[in-house]
């Protein structure tokens, strides 16, 4: 039962993701990456990893899929993309052989069969209290430095995202912070 | 026909590739994010997958931390794509090139 679904999720999401790489027009791009990262969800169900699976609905699916679709309201997407590949074979051979070196080094846990776990599991629990009790013991500290990433990343976005262009940040005054149409002091 | 480690891993191993094919062959910028998106979902499927397989919950945490890495990235990248979009009108990367390397 479990192969079955294996099957059928991993068939989907290659030829999901095979959509979004090699499609011209970035609309068909953006919703095969979305429905892929639905199907890989359901992986992680299959897999027990049931916190994982629904942080990667949210996340991923939620809300990194709907900052695509934001960001995708400034770009002209009704365009098909125009690429120009000028030597299509050193591309094939550099895909093929970084492939071929991938492969080797996924397969080398393979090799390594005395593996012992590092953090277990505590008894009794199941996947999304376990996680809770691991995540807030053994890497609180890794924990609170990504909520510091995420918090600087925001504030970098809306900057980058809400500011004009063309002249540097550092001209504009600090009540120019929230009116769009403010000109620079020296220009005044 | 049961599932071994190898299925999962063999699975995210095609993802990887098409996420690098993906990375190597387009030249526009938001479909390197997408081909990037790709790549680091394929190793979070690895992650999980070994995590689960022996019994340990490490890799499952650091899937959740490449989802959060993924959700900074897209932030901050994204914000620098509209920037570069109203700065030349076009995402392809061979107008970048400005130091004529």
């Amino acid at each position: 039962m479990e192969a079955i679904a294996f099957y059928i999720f991993g068939a989907l999401i290659v030829g999901l993701f095979l959509v979004t790489v090699f499609s011209k027009n970035v609309l068909y791009a953006m919703s095969s990456l979305a429905a892929g990262m639905v199907l890989i969800s359901g992986l992680f169900f299959i897999l027990g990893a049931d916190f994982i699976g629904a942080v990667q609905l949210v996340v991923y699916s939620g809300a990194i899929m709907a900052l695509y679709a934001f960001g995708m309201m400034f770009f002209d997407t009704t365009r098909e993309v125009k690429e120009k590949n000028s030597s299509s074979l050193v591309v094939f051979l550099l895909s093929g052989l970084s492939a071929l070196i991938l492969v080797v080094i996924f397969a080398a846990p393979q090799i390594g069969q005395n593996i012992t776990p590092l953090v277990t599991a505590p008894e009794g629990a199941d996947n999304p209290h376990a996680i809770g009790v691991v995540l807030f013991t053994k890497y609180l500290i890794p924990f609170e430095v990504a909520a510091v990433m995420l918090l600087v990343a925001m504030i970098a976005g809306i900057i980058l995202a809400s500011k004009k262009m063309d002249r540097s940040l550092s001209e504009y005054g600090e009540d120019c912070l929230v009116d769009e149409n403010c000109e620079p002091k020296d220009q005044k | 026909m049961s599932l071994t480690l190898t299925h999962y891993l063999v699975l995210a191993v095609i993802l990887f590739v098409i996420g690098l094919a993906g990375v190597i062959r387009r030249k526009n910028l938001l479909m390197l994010f997408f081909a990037t998106e790709i790549m680091l979902n394929a190793a979070n499927l690895a992650f999980v997958a070994i995590s689960a397989y022996i019994n340990d919950l490490s890799g499952q945490m650091f899937a959740i931390f490449i989802i959060a890495i993924a959700a900074s990235e897209v932030a901050v990248g994204l914000g620098l794509l509209i920037l570069i979009y109203k700065k030349y009108g076009t995402l392809d990367l061979d107008n970048l090139n400005l130091m004529k390397g």
